[in-house]
């Protein structure tokens, strides 16, 4: 690191282009008012958009643009350490609208550059330029670009957090120019994370949101992000991680580790439940008993009223299978049902078998609407699910049991495989 | 009408259909891995790997060709939404 780059710069001050590296600038910008992010993050001092500019012996390129408003400062910067005619290449690690915003633009203003995407995003560059022809290279892990005396090395890296995703490294600086992948949203204009305020929250509150429904895709994206020689890991958004970025690889791999150890190599079915009077705890009971007289399957009864949700999304990121008993209220379930479901959005439900059960008193619409949202979250619903008008008999309680039965014999693949006819379904 | 087997392999599942029939619908039908998003051939989401059976697919349109390469999918990878099978029986799993 050179003494020039340990000096703090206060980047809000200027719009000039600042130096992370003899060869690369950051052309980003400040967005310090921002308070939530894509509707659903909350930025408690704002975010950036990190964009760069990596000058090489036969050119320059240009990784990652800025949000469409902040396209000035981005302008501005990239001005003031290049010609426009001097850009040749264009590497777009995501195609989301705040690293995109500036690119029609940049693409109008140099004639001579050519853009390098995913093959993932091509469908995405289409939506956003809307223009049916336009000239790119589409790349994968290992496609090279040089610039001379530098090389840009592309790893395909998708869902980080986006299906295009793909990080860039800079062979002769180790510089990974690494998209969302190890950023977060902190406004800070001292920029590097060796000078900023304390951003550890904002990270782990970013992996948490972004980057952990995603979980085995980081996994992939780790195998081929470890073995690199990293002086410097500049993402998206935040801070360049300039000092131990290896930390922060580390940390990714620790926060993709199951939150809670399993503590046996069973299957995991959670049975939740809710009741008004009792009767969709009897099924829930029935359900769980049912299940555990199959072996290999580890089976947990909880009743939602009496729990708070996180713990219980932790619980299922690392469950084989869920049933939700919810009795039918005004026509609807439950809202702490709803509000567990609408919890799952960060994990990664896919696979994972689940049911739904429930007593009704006159119209009994709360099976169903689970199981449909279940099937929204790429849940399995292998059994169609169970509804008991009030009080369930001692046959329907038996019924609630092979229920049960059913579902941990699936989660053990004990089931014989079926062979049934299209006409029957 | 001709009949056609399509096993998902993911659950274990066998289904006896029409021949014609788009491999989506009855994965959609007995919940099998296969998720889908657009369901017309654009997104890509429910790409899938054919084990065994293959040539007993409809051929892929020039639509599914091109996201299926846009994609970089491996070998014998269809999209669900655009795969009919014709006869014979297939296998199938989520890519």
């Amino acid at each position: 690191m050179t003494a020039q780059a340990q000096r703090p710069i206060n980047v809000a001050q200027t719009r000039d282009a600042v130096p992370i590296s003899s060869r690369v600038h950051w052309i980003g910008a400040l967005d310090p008012t921002l308070r939530t992010f894509d509707i659903i993050l909350k930025t408690a001092n704002g975010t950036t958009y990190n964009a760069y500019l990596v000058r090489g012996q036969d050119g320059v390129a240009v990784i990652d643009t800025v949000k469409e408003k902040f396209s000035d400062e981005f302008f501005q910067r990239l001005e003031s350490v290049a010609n426009y005619d001097d850009i040749r290449v264009i590497v777009l690690n995501h195609l989301e609208p705040d690293h995109t915003g500036a690119l029609p633009e940049l693409m109008r203003r140099a004639p001579h550059a050519r853009l390098y995407i995913s093959h993932k995003a091509q469908r995405m560059l289409k939506g956003l330029l809307k223009q049916e022809s336009f000239d790119f290279t589409p790349v994968t892990t290992n496609d090279t670009v040089s610039l001379g005396d530098c090389t840009l090395r592309f790893l395909n890296t998708p869902y980080l957090h986006w299906p295009d995703t793909q990080c860039t490294y800079l062979e002769e600086e180790a510089i990974l120019f690494s998209g969302d992948a190890f950023g977060c949203h902190f406004c800070d204009p001292r920029l590097f994370n060796d000078l900023v305020g304390d951003f550890r929250f904002s990270f782990e509150y970013y992996y948490a949101h972004i980057m952990r429904p995603f979980r085995e895709h980081v996994l992939a994206a780790l195998e081929l992000i470890e073995p690199l020689h990293l002086k410097i890991i500049a993402p998206t958004h935040g801070p360049i991680l300039r000092d131990q970025p290896a930390r922060y690889v580390a940390r990714f791999r620790e926060l993709t580790e199951p939150r809670l150890k399993k503590e046996s190599t069973d299957k995991t079915l959670l049975v939740f439940y809710l009741s008004s009077y009792g009767n969709t705890a009897k099924m829930a009971e029935a359900v769980y008993a049912g299940a555990s007289e199959i072996e290999g399957v580890r089976v947990s009864l909880y009743d939602l009223e009496g729990g708070a949700v996180e713990p219980f999304v932790d619980l299922i990121e690392d469950a084989e299978g869920i049933a939700l008993g919810t009795p039918t209220i005004n026509g609807d379930a439950t809202k702490a049902m709803w509000d567990l479901l609408s919890s799952l959005v960060v994990i990664n439900l896919q696979g994972k078998v689940g049911a739904v059960f429930g007593s009704y008193g006159w119209s009994g619409e709360a099976v169903g609407m689970l199981e449909d949202r279940l099937r929204g979250l790429k849940v399995r619903v292998p059994v169609p699910g169970i509804r008991v008008k009030l009080i369930p008999t001692e046959e329907e309680l038996e019924a609630c049991r092979q229920f049960g039965r059913q579902l941990a014999e699936i989660m053990t693949d004990k089931q014989k495989p079926k062979v049934i006819d299209f006409e029957d379904l | 009408m001709a009949k056609a087997q399509v096993t998902f392999a993911d659950i274990g599942e066998t289904v006896t259909v029409s021949a014609g029939t788009r491999i989506i619908e009855v994965s959609e039908k007995v919940n099998a891995g296969l998720v889908y998003g657009c369901r017309e051939g654009d997104c890509g989401t429910c790409i899938m790997q054919v084990l065994d059976g293959w040539e007993n697919l409809s051929q892929p349109s020039v639509l599914e060709e091109k996201v299926l390469r846009d994609n970089n999918v491996g070998r014998h990878c269809r999209l669900a939404c655009q795969a009919q099978i014709l006869g014979g029986s297939v296998t199938v799993k989520p890519a």
